[in-house]
């Protein structure tokens, strides 16, 4: 190990820090973990990758085309790497991976109003004016980030979105929210690493008295952010970040878009060993002049940055440990509407996901020849997130405890979906 | 500058002669007193009768510096300076509180009321998005500035929003500016379906755009409503108006004859998609049923002097005026804002199939803010002046499970703590180390604070134009807090400014650490407290003023200071 002016500074930095976290518990033990030498994460891991498509793609565009249909709209289908599977002419780079991914064509649910769909898709439950539920980035830093205890960034990022929070599990498994740029904002005070622990040790002395007086939770978990925002400062995983630490042909293949930056970066987050990436693209909700607005713009974004993930992981040998889901809060109504755009629609739908212990190239499930129906066995939310955590190795038996008391099933007691398994 | 350190010196000596004698004291029983206000009477005894029913005991009150800072915090939007805190504090008039509720809402504080009230409503109306060109941010604050500063009574300010026509941007060669326009300029796409779902939400405390595509799976919506109401909004219209270079200059609210989908105002059909794939007609009709003319034409008279003709947005003002929704939806609103929750959650849904946690106390509020002309700062009165309001944060044995972060109800036996909103953050930490150009705001301080504010907003890249922000307790709102421009601005050590003051106002370090505990936390600090900040004092040796440095650092760092308690 060599040892750099700055990998000095940080031991220094660390060491200095050593008690100075401001929850006497957690301090011992990020102490030691920090002073172990925490470089890399060699061992393997498991992760997932969520691609948030904001604002509700009209999937029947994109993965389950109605060619000749009144509601068809103007795209051709194509053929892909994978048997018998067709997809959207404008998605040409995936047509080559998609035997690395499988595509439900029978999703059916009833949230069809931005906010409920995204919080309804993120955590499987609708909302619940008494409970606020935890998203996929929650609950699977949760349940992984015991594999990589030298992990020192934050098991939860959310590139280019804000995501939806951690619920009852409290604020220490909440999103860490960065730009597709991978600039952390004030990550650095430029404070004299001494004085920056004599500090955290007097913060730590307040912090411990207002806990003390039991006023409520969020006194306490204001303190366990501290600690983990000391623990990022810290760290040379940070790393992970910096996008212009890739060679320029590979930044050049997932695009020079918001989103084929963040697809970027969630490949090193995963090979940093970071459990749960989110990476957002936003823009979906094409109620006028869908169909310019996806050729030309949308389409060509995901195809590239998409494409260019999903073939990296491959070729790093990482998407067996990687599991990808594609969605957004909903779809879009097969009928065109009279601004050539497509309204909300909820009812019969596409993801797609793959990778992790997913079975490859399938296609789940079929809606009716105008797209408005599913006519095979429909899935919801909750088997989606039942099915990506089977795919992690996630037991479905696990049940928390909501702050109320209350036990809470993972994913909502959702099914597997069999097809993706085999 | 000299005089302001002058002041400064003398604030701090006062307050420290004041601290000594009000150290640990009890709020006296005056707080169970309603201080002759029938509505502050009213609110008590239907929390206590809920205390009495779950069989919950109330906190203590909250010490006097702590109450003291909730109130401030909670009406103007900031922390008091030392010297408020001390005047409040030392006072030993009975009625201190009900009298400091009367500055904050008087003359004194007017700017500073303006200006926090503006913040919470141009995030309720337009939202944080700060990139949005269908919407002018001055021009939709100066008019709320305009309205809160001169109280207008809470109907015309709904009233003007809702009806409101002209251009949203008050710039040079731009005609009939009015801000008010900007609540709805951007919301006007696909024949306003926005526009319905906020004036819904907002002023009804209705979530209607679930309905927009389809009747609603478990309350009483139906699709048919949707459009109904939003048919109310079919003749208004957002227009570009454009500068010679094309550069588009402002919006233009106007009302103009609805001809509907046949081309004829007589007819004025609205024609929405049902979910089968069919089409249906709407026409004007309010949330509880009540229906207008169907004329999409706006009112006129003909050459024999007939009136004809409607103006559907004024109707609907009328309409909601007269709603008993209306005064419900901003009592539960104002009341959220000072007590931490509404009696419903979310605040802004009072739909059939969201019942609240204290009915009739909403209901009995409601009616009596009607009956008091629709006052806003008579609400604010009754309910800074409750005994809920006056409880401590501290649970105490009786009420630990009152807590409605576990999913009950609340029953407000104690004081819920809540972190400060950025905008409330950033005006105290001005106000903590006493830089006072930003405190009242204008719009040029308004524009300092929106640059700082975009930092934590994200979008969620819907037509909805919805957001968030960061600004929650996360990773990046302490990295803020340790790293950020803002703290080292309010941190620094430089000749003049607040830890310069501290250090040189010949105080004994004891002295200089009360004064730092004081600015930003409203108390004291414990024995403990003070011997680690005299390790620094020692650890920085000569230099007091970089040891006052850390130990204000760190205190602007603490759950204590971010948390409004």
């Amino acid at each position: 190990m060599f040892q750099t002016p700055a990998d000095m500074n940080r031991r220094h930095f660390i060491s200095h820090l050593a008690g100075a976290a401001a929850l006497a518990a957690p301090a011992t033990a990020f102490t030691n973990s920090l002073l172990a030498n925490a470089a890399d994460i060699k061992k393997r891991h498991k992760s997932a990758i969520l691609l948030w498509m904001g604002g509700g793609p009209s999937t029947m565009d994109i993965w389950d085309l109605k060619p000749g249909s009144a509601t068809g709209g103007p795209f051709k289908q194509i053929s892909t790497s994978a048997d018998g599977i067709a997809i959207c002419e404008h998605m040409p780079s995936m047509a080559k991976q998609m035997h690395h991914m499988s595509i439900v064509r029978s999703m059916s649910t009833r949230e069809a109003d931005h906010m409920r769909g995204r919080y309804y898709m993120h955590t499987g439950y609708v909302p619940n004016p008494n409970v606020e539920h935890p998203s996929y980035g929650a609950v699977i830093a949760h349940e992984l980030a015991e594999q990589v205890p030298e992990l020192e960034i934050p098991p939860f990022v959310s590139v280019g979105g804000g995501s939806v929070g951690p619920g009852f599990l409290g604020m220490t498994w909440a999103p860490f929210v960065v730009d597709s740029n991978g600039n952390v904002r004030n990550l650095d005070g430029g404070i004299d690493p001494v004085r920056m622990a004599q500090r955290l040790d007097m913060l730590a002395t307040i912090e411990k008295k207002f806990i003390g007086e039991k006023r409520g939770g969020s006194a306490e978990d204001h303190a366990k952010v501290l600690d983990k925002t000391v623990k990022l400062m810290t760290s040379r995983q940070m790393e992970a970040f910096k996008l212009m630490k890739e060679p320029e042909a590979v930044r050049e293949r997932y695009g020079a878009t918001g989103f084929g930056r963040g697809c970027l970066m969630a490949r090193r987050l995963v090979e940093a060993g970071v459990p749960f990436v989110e990476v957002d693209l936003g823009g979906w909700d094409n109620h006028a002049g869908i169909f310019p607005t996806l050729q030309n713009q949308k389409l060509p974004e995901l195809d590239k940055a998409m494409s260019a993930l999903i073939s990296d992981l491959a070729d790093r040998g990482l998407l067996d440990d990687t599991a990808i889901i594609w969605m957004g809060e909903f779809s879009r109504t097969p009928n065109i509407n009279g601004n050539g755009g497509r309204d909300h629609w909820a009812r019969s739908w596409s993801v797609v996901v793959g990778g992790g212990g997913f079975k490859r190239g399938v296609v789940v499930g079929e809606t009716s020849s105008d797209g408005k129906e599913v006519v095979s066995e429909p899935y919801s939310s909750q088997d989606v997130m039942a099915s990506v955590l089977a795919s992690l190795g996630v037991s479905l038996e696990t049940t928390f405890t909501a702050k109320n008391g209350r036990p809470m099933k993972i994913a909502n007691s959702g099914r597997v979906i069999r097809e993706l398994f085999s | 500058m000299n005089r302001l350190r002058g002041w400064f010196v003398a604030a701090v000596v006062l307050g420290l002669m004041a601290a000594r004698c009000w150290a640990g004291r009890a709020v006296a029983a005056e707080s169970s007193d309603s201080y002759g206000v029938p509505q502050v009477k009213f609110i008590n005894e239907q929390i206590a009768a809920g205390w009495a029913d779950a069989g919950l005991q109330p906190s203590a009150d909250a010490t006097d510096g702590e109450w003291c800072r909730r109130v401030f915090l909670d009406v103007v939007g900031r922390i008091p300076t030392v010297a408020e805190l001390n005047a409040f504090v030392s006072d030993s008039s009975v009625t201190k509180k009900a009298e400091l509720v009367d500055r904050l809402l008087g003359d004194e504080y007017v700017d500073e009321y303006a200006r926090n009230w503006t913040d919470v409503w141009t995030t309720t109306l337009i939202g944080r998005d700060v990139d949005n060109d269908m919407v002018s941010r001055p021009g939709m604050r100066q008019w709320l500035r305009r309205a809160f500063s001169k109280n207008l009574p809470y109907d015309r300010f709904m009233e003007e929003l809702v009806t409101a026509t002209g251009s949203n941007t008050n710039k040079e060669g731009v005609e009939g500016f009015n801000g008010a326009t900007n609540f709805l300029t951007g919301k006007m796409e696909e024949g306003g379906v926005q526009a319905t779902a906020k004036t819904a939400q907002i002023f009804l405390g209705l979530h209607v755009q679930c309905t927009q595509c389809h009747d609603h799976p478990f309350n009483n919506g139906k699709q048919n409503q949707f459009w109904e109401f939003n048919a109310f909004f079919r003749q208004a219209r957002a227009l570009r108006r454009f500068e010679e270079t094309m550069d588009v200059q402002s919006i233009e609210l106007v009302d103009e004859d609805f001809s509907g989908e046949g081309g004829d105002p007589n007819e004025a059909e609205l024609y929405y998609d049902l979910k089968n794939g069919l089409k249906k007609v709407a026409y004007p009709v309010f949330v509880d049923g009540t229906e207008i003319s169907k004329t999409g034409y706006l009112p006129g008279k003909t050459a024999e002097g007939n009136a004809y003709g409607v103006n559907r947005r004024r109707e609907l003002a009328q309409l909601i005026k007269a709603s008993p929704m209306m005064p419900k939806a901003i009592v539960n609103r104002v009341w959220s804002h000072f007590l931490g929750h509404g009696f419903t959650k979310p605040v802004d849904d009072l739909g059939d199939h969201n019942i609240p946690s204290h009915p009739e106390l909403l209901d009995g509020l409601a009616a009596e803010f009607r009956e008091q002309s629709f006052n806003l700062k008579e609400l604010v009165r009754w309910i800074a002046l409750s005994k809920p309001y006056s409880l401590s944060s501290r649970s105490a044995k009786g009420n630990l499970r009152d807590d409605p972060s576990l999913g009950e109800k609340p029953k407000f036996s104690h004081f819920y703590l809540r972190q400060m909103r950025a905008e409330e953050l950033y005006e105290s930490l001005l106000t903590a180390t006493e830089v006072g150009e930003s405190r009242v705001g204008g719009e040029r301080a308004a524009k300092k604070k929106d640059e700082w504010l975009r930092q934590f907003i994200i979008a969620f890249g819907t037509d909805e134009g919805d957001d968030s922000t960061t600004f929650n307790g996360s990773i990046a709102q302490v990295l803020m807090m340790f790293n950020g421009e803002l703290i080292k601005v309010a941190t620094s050590t430089g000749k003049g400014g607040f830890l310069d003051r501290v250090a040189t106002a010949g105080l004994k370090n004891s002295g200089k650490i009360d004064a730092i505990y004081l600015a930003a936390l409203a108390r004291k600090p414990s024995a403990k407290e003070v011997a680690k900040a005299n390790e620094l004092m020692i650890a920085r040796k000569g230099d007091a003023v970089g040891a006052l440095q850390d130990i204000w650092w760190a205190v602007l760092n603490s759950n204590e200071f971010i948390l409004n308690h």
